[in-house]
């Protein structure tokens, strides 16, 4: 009875947005039409009832019901029940169930919340949203039904992919997803806008705490997703340019070039065009990613849940809506008015620039991860990889780092360069420092050195626009903004100090044996078998310790799954404030002797602090705007007009 | 300099980013398409030693041998047609086993070994390297032959 609840929930929630389509369109043509005023409940109604459809998912996966397809292809009785849980969205129909989801949320949410709009224009978003929807709503309906039962219920199911029963992945896509579809709502703003031409400062400062919240989740889940990798694969690696990984980069990119655009026609009512076509290309690279993912285009290390059949019918909606949106953007792009001018040094020079070059970076992402399957077509078969991403992207990114260094110091509009010359040379006074202590140490080759040198660069920069400020009567959005720009300088930090000090050891190890790498020495104690609730696994048994301090253990496992079988490796980490140690236990060999692999990280894991730091300084600057907003309406709830000024933090 | 001088600067700036940015990629994704290799690949076209390459190629049965060290393996690749010798220093892959596909990544030394720094069996069946998807050694071979024409 529930996946009938749930199935029938979902097609009403169709129907809703056929209606909300349709009503909304009404009300963007014309003013005061009575049937738009439907569209609105229409979309609140809609998410309740996707919640509904997605909880009834998440009930059959709870109660392991194997007459529903899904979970006797996916699940299995004896998976402990958060991993029952989590994998409602590890597989392709649930995780298209969760997509539609966020997205019938999000468009509720803001026919709820957003009274800001022109209405008009108001009307179009709604419909421009609806109309998204509807495709993914035909997706899940026509070829990837989630609710599908078995005539044969079999008396146990397929399992779930050991390398997802992890309780960093089972929290992992859901906030990637709200960061994915949430810029969904950006598309459909960007749309609405333009249909309407109401393109001002109004329309960027309404769209802005939405992209905002996206992108707040999107990093959390992209600085979750690189975390996970790292222990789960055994690797010992953070990053490794996969078409996956790409695929949730890329809306990261061009929503952070869409936030700080937004800034400038928030502020200064310039880069009006520019700030639309970020929106469109945001969530265009989402439903990209998403195609890459799951059509199983490219193969992947996290390309789980990939069926070819569907890739068509996902490239198929991507043609739809991304030819759709250019169209009316070639269609309507000249009609808008022309901005406000401003000079090459100011604020809106320097985010020019950094737009420039997240859009640089952006084109060498989407241009390494397609290459293989364009140059496939000609049957050469390729492989892009870091010896490509590392050195071109950081042409863009370096230089990059230093206009993050000046922009936040310069004045709108424009500047003189005289102004900036005592706080920029504490700066280089800075960086020159640790380059010559760098060149201390032998062979760091020179991307981390740069790295290093620009990361400390930005650390000091980050905090000076608080100079001369009151420090509380600064608005939450400017500190959000320093602890974004410093969370940056700790994440590369952290990724130079890795790439740069990172030591290594490997060893045949037979108990009792001594091993070190780096500043830790420790031994081999035991090796016992184990078993979990659905694996068995061998698992190393040691003692470590710092430069002779008290010792700590570390129980690496090279595990062993049953349904289905596959081995994993389960790494041991003992973390320090200056590094992490990372212990993978391998295969035992003839003469008795275990593998056993050692790194010493030197501040590993700065690059997942900067990057959870980043978050934060988008909820600080999230949390400022609301407030701000909730303040500026309640004196005598004024609707500001479309062009009214807004108070710019000098 | 004028308002609309200076919006001249920031476009053509933007422009010479931009059309820098593809030239560049597309210079260097040139390099990557002579980046994957197979066996045969070393006698028709021989890389730099250094060289950053991709290996594709079959385990060959009973060639496996592990280093006194427990951590070194060599074995050899092969596609049908050639032969490369591989060592690698490292934890194994656990489905890496003799006569089944594997993808290398790393460099040829100056006697004419392959130094793999990673390797990747088919790992479940989620997971394979694409350039050796679902082939037997007879589909290596034929899959080499086409693309040396």
């Amino acid at each position: 009875m529930i996946p009938e609840i749930g199935l029938a929930a979902l097609w009403l929630a169709a129907a809703l947005a056929l209606l909300q389509l349709v009503a909304g369109f009404a009300g963007a043509r014309m003013e005061g039409v009575a049937f738009a005023a439907l569209a609105r409940p229409a979309a609140a109604v809609q998410g309740v009832l996707c919640l509904i459809a997605f909880a009834s998912l998440v009930y059959v996966f709870a109660i392991t019901d194997l007459s529903v397809k899904l979970v006797a292809t996916n699940s299995h009785s004896m998976k402990p029940l958060i991993f029952k849980l989590s994998g409602t969205w590890g597989n392709h129909e649930g995780s298209m169930l969760l997509w539609i989801t966020v997205m019938a949320i999000a468009g509720g949410a803001i026919a709820l919340i957003e009274r800001r709009l022109p209405e008009r224009t108001m009307m179009a978003t709604l419909a421009a949203q609806a109309f998204v929807g509807l495709g993914f709503y035909a997706f899940l309906l026509l070829s990837s039904n989630p609710f599908e039962r078995l005539v044969e219920i079999p008396p146990e199911g397929n399992g779930l992919n050991p390398l997802l029963q992890d309780i960093g992945l089972a929290f992992h896509p859901p906030t990637l997803y709200i960061g994915y579809v949430g810029l969904s709502v950006a598309f459909s703003f960007a749309l609405g806008a333009l249909l309407t031409r109401q393109v001002n400062p109004n329309f960027a400062r309404v769209m802005r705490p939405w992209v905002l919240a996206a992108w707040i989740f999107l990093t959390v889940g992209i600085t979750a997703g690189s975390y996970w990798a790292y222990y789960e694969l055994g690797w010992g690696g953070w990053w490794f340019w996969d078409p996956v990984e790409n695929a949730s980069l890329m809306p990261w990119l061009a929503a952070t070039a869409l936030l700080h655009s937004a800034s400038v026609l928030a502020a200064r009512d310039a880069l009006r065009t520019w700030t639309i076509m970020l929106g469109v290309i945001a969530f265009s690279m989402s439903m990209v990613g998403t195609f890459l993912v799951r059509s199983g285009i490219l193969t992947s290390v996290h390309a789980f849940a990939v069926d070819p059949e569907r890739g068509s019918f996902i490239l198929a909606l991507l043609v739809l809506y991304i030819g759709g949106a250019l169209v009316a953007f070639a269609l309507r792009a000249n009609t808008i008015a022309e901005g406000e001018r401003f000079s090459v040094l100011s604020r809106e020079g320097a985010l020019v620039i950094n737009n420039v070059a997240l859009s640089a970076i952006l084109g060498i992402v989407l241009l390494g991860t397609l290459y293989p399957l364009l140059t496939e077509a000609f049957d050469v078969r390729v492989s892009v990889g870091p010896p490509y991403f590392n050195p071109v992207g950081a042409v863009f990114f370096l230089p990059m780092l230093l206009v993050l260094m000046v922009g936040p110091l310069l004045r709108w509009r424009s500047d003189e360069s005289g102004r900036l010359v005592k706080p920029l040379a504490l700066v280089v006074a800075v960086m020159l420092t640790v380059l010559i202590r760098a060149l201390f140490y032998d062979d760091i080759p020179i991307l981390p050195l740069l790295g290093l040198v620009a990361a400390f660069g930005v650390g000091v920069a980050s905090f000076l626009p608080l100079l001369g400020r009151s420090l509380r009567r600064t608005p939450l959005a400017v500190w959000g903004m320093c602890v974004a720009h410093f969370g940056v300088a700790v994440a590369v930090f952290g990724m130079a100090a890795d790439s740069a000090f990172q030591q290594e050891r490997l060893v045949a190890a037979a108990v009792g044996d001594a091993v070190e790498v780096g500043p830790w020495t420790g031994r081999l104690d035991s090796v016992n078998a184990l078993a979990g609730q659905n694996w068995t696994a061998m698992q190393a048994n040691m003692h470590l310790s710092y430069e002779g301090g008290p010792e700590r253990e570390a129980h690496p496992q090279s595990r062993n799954f049953w349904t289905p079988v596959m081995e994993t490796s389960e790494v041991a980490l003992l973390t320090r404030w200056n590094g992490q140690l990372y212990v993978a236990v391998g295969n035992q060999s003839e003469d008795g002797r275990w593998q056993l692999r050692l790194w010493w990280k030197p501040f590993v894991t700065f690059i997942w602090y900067g990057g959870l730091l980043i978050a934060l300084g988008g909820a600080l600057a999230l949390v400022g705007r609301v407030v701000t907003d909730l303040r500026r309406r309640r004196p005598g709830e004024v609707d500001e007009g479309p062009d009214a000024p807004e108070v710019v933090p000098a | 300099m004028k308002a609309k001088h200076q919006r001249l600067v920031l476009l053509l700036l933007a422009l010479a980013a931009l059309i820098g940015a593809t030239l560049l990629a597309i210079y260097a994704l040139r390099d990557q398409a002579s980046y994957f290799y197979v066996p045969t690949d070393f006698a028709e076209n021989p890389p730099e030693p250094g060289q950053a390459i991709r290996l594709g190629g079959m385990v060959e049965t009973g060639t496996l041998v592990t280093q006194p060290d427990g951590v070194t393996v060599q074995f050899m690749v092969q596609d049908g047609e050639a032969r490369v010798p591989v060592t690698y220093t490292g934890i194994l892959p656990d489905l890496f086993v003799e006569g089944s596909g594997v993808v290398a990544d790393g460099r040829m030394d100056a006697n004419g070994t392959f130094v793999a720094e990673t390797l990747l069996a088919k790992h479940d069946e989620n997971y394979m390297p694409r350039e050796l998807e679902g082939m037997t050694t007879a589909e290596v071979r034929e899959e080499v032959q086409e693309t040396v024409q």
